[in-house]
């Protein structure tokens, strides 16, 4: 379990990033956080896995509170977080499978990493990994030939292979055309699912994250300003989240009967 | 203010208002009049019985240089092998310090090692008070990592390979030793500026995403950054020793090994069939210099 205590983050420009926030995560549980561009979100999951040192306030995984870790434990703590991000962040001039291993970095000695002798058991967990996510013949394939759609399957592959308790998504969908970011969301959430994990996504698409999330957290200024079901926002919530809109369309329930195919 | 309103009420806009334009005008004219001042001294000072001379000369002595003294090609062979070897040698040496230089020297790598207390009190006031106006930063956060790495850069980068070897044929003695250092320390310098600005061009998200899965320094280092500046790492590479193996053939000019020896020797005594020759030789060595290095950058890209 995820729990967030009055996490703060104050960059040095003085800009208030989080305030107060207090969030739980249960096991198994995937959430979307929504709101504006510049409420947080992204600063949010970075103050978990401390790519973003907060100001004050405790992140807690499982009992370990990662705010107060060393060099090391930090280390160790990150292993458990998987995160995928907007751009994918792949090392784009190494090929898929070495980026898909690159999510055992933290538990194999740097030789063997430096070499690209991974144990037996990482190789195979991760050509299962790119079975599972259909890309198992682009294996060998350099990061920078694939599609945006095939790069986040390889940065998800990437998150899993670290055999997380919890995965950080950042906007997964930004930069994929619609019917891509429907598959890549139904894979993230099914993937949640299979292995109980649970799950933060930072999302802009509204209707998107209705479509697949049992739970919502609007973010306003730095400030978590609604937590609840997909069913529970309203216009009225959009409105606090956003700012003045027309939302009756945004929050009209959309069948998801498109067909699974290739990326 | 480029826009504003004119007398009729119409809104009317410029690139710039009349000050910049008055103040562009006066510096074009500055650098007019300083150019013409510079022309009349330089034209004062010359011997125009020499420069109207200069066409006759040229064309007495290259009637003298042909043709080549085409058996003199087989002392050559030894000078030349040494010359492409001095510049090899000197850009290995060069980049196998260069590399760590530029990861010192680039602010998204270089350690922030703070400074000691006492050492902090030590330092003048006035030292402390031009760092922070240069940096922005007080000393003390920007460490001392940095600015020793840079100053390694810009120490060696800042003189010449011939005056390098002119200094080092003094402390060494004369022969390729002499050269292959001088060729070594003044191309640490290029190497590691090039490759400490590619460091600092990365893009950062890769190395969040190598960082998020609990990799060390290290392996960060190996998976998030090396694979983004081997390209530029190659292309520095062999751009240097393109520049070296040019350099390398004047090194001999000063005693520091190489064809330059030769040169100098035939130029002392005005044998010009073989300075035609070491001529053609050092053309060719160069263009074979260049198109190895051409057809490598073109792999990499």
């Amino acid at each position: 379990m995820l729990k967030l205590e009055k996490l703060t983050k104050v960059y040095k420009t003085g800009d208030k990033a989080l305030s107060d926030v207090d969030l739980e995560v249960p096991k198994g549980q995937v959430i979307a956080l929504i709101g504006p561009s510049g409420a947080g979100k992204s600063t949010l999951i970075r103050c978990v896995n401390r790519l973003v040192t907060p100001t004050s306030g405790k992140a807690i995984l499982d009992g370990v509170d990662i705010t107060s870790l060393g060099a090391g434990g930090l280390r160790r703590e990150r292993r458990r977080m998987g995160m995928i991000f907007q751009e994918y962040a792949l090392v784009e001039r190494l090929s898929v499978m070495e980026n898909v291993l690159s999510g055992r970095l933290g538990y194999v000695g740097f030789w063997r990493s430096f070499l690209r002798k991974f144990p037996q058991s990482d190789v195979d967990e991760a050509y299962r990994l790119l079975d599972r996510v259909g890309l198992l013949h682009m294996a060998d394939k350099r990061a920078d030939e694939l599609s945006g759609g095939q790069r986040q399957r390889v940065g998800i592959a990437r998150a899993l292979i670290q055999n997380p308790a919890v995965l950080l998504v950042d906007e997964p969908t930004a930069s994929l055309d619609p019917k891509t970011s429907r598959q890549i969301m139904r894979l993230i959430c099914e993937l949640c699912e299979e292995r109980g994990l649970a799950a933060i996504i930072n999302i802009h698409d509204v209707n998107l994250a209705m479509m697949f999330v049992q739970r919502v957290v609007g973010l306003e200024t730095g400030r978590i300003i609604f937590d609840g079901t997909p069913k529970q926002l309203t216009p009225d919530v959009l409105t606090s989240i956003y700012g003045e809109e027309d939302w009756e369309a945004t929050i009209e329930t959309v069948d998801d009967d498109d067909e699974e195919g290739e990326t | 203010m480029p826009s504003k309103i004119n007398a009729n009420n119409v809104k009317t806009w410029q690139v710039r208002d009349r000050n910049g334009q008055l103040f562009r005008w006066a510096l074009w004219m500055g650098a007019a009049i300083l150019f013409y001042i510079s022309w009349m001294r330089i034209s004062d000072q010359t011997t125009w019985y020499f420069f109207f001379d200069a066409p006759r000369i040229a064309a007495d002595i290259g009637g003298r240089a042909f043709p080549p003294r085409w058996e003199y090609i087989f002392s050559l062979g030894k000078p030349i092998w040494d010359t492409f070897n001095i510049a090899t040698l000197g850009t290995i040496i060069a980049l196998t310090i260069a590399v760590p230089v530029a990861f010192l020297a680039a602010r998204n790598t270089s350690p922030k090692l703070p400074l000691h207390p006492i050492i902090v009190r030590l330092i003048p006031r006035f030292i402390h008070n031009f760092v922070k106006k240069v940096t922005g930063q007080d000393m003390v956060s920007v460490g001392i990592v940095r600015p020793l790495a840079l100053l390694v850069i810009v120490s060696t980068r800042s003189i010449n390979s011939l005056i390098w070897a002119l200094l080092l044929v003094s402390i060494v003695g004369p022969g390729v030793f002499a050269g292959l250092l001088a060729i070594s320390i003044r191309s640490i310098g290029f190497c590691a500026k090039l490759l400490y600005e590619a460091i600092e061009e990365i893009d950062e998200h890769q190395v969040e995403a190598v960082k998020a899965t609990g990799a060390s320094g290290w392996q960060v280092m190996v998976y998030g950054i090396v694979p983004q500046i081997l390209p530029a790492f190659a292309g520095i590479a062999v751009f240097r020793w393109d520049i070296n193996i040019r350099e390398s053939t004047v090194l001999g000019l000063v005693g520091a090994g190489g064809i330059g020896l030769q040169l100098q020797g035939s130029l002392n005594i005005l044998a010009w069939p073989q300075v035609s020759l070491i001529l053609g030789v050092i053309l060719i060595a160069v263009i074979i210099g260049e198109f190895i290095s051409a057809k490598v950058r073109a792999a990499i890209i």
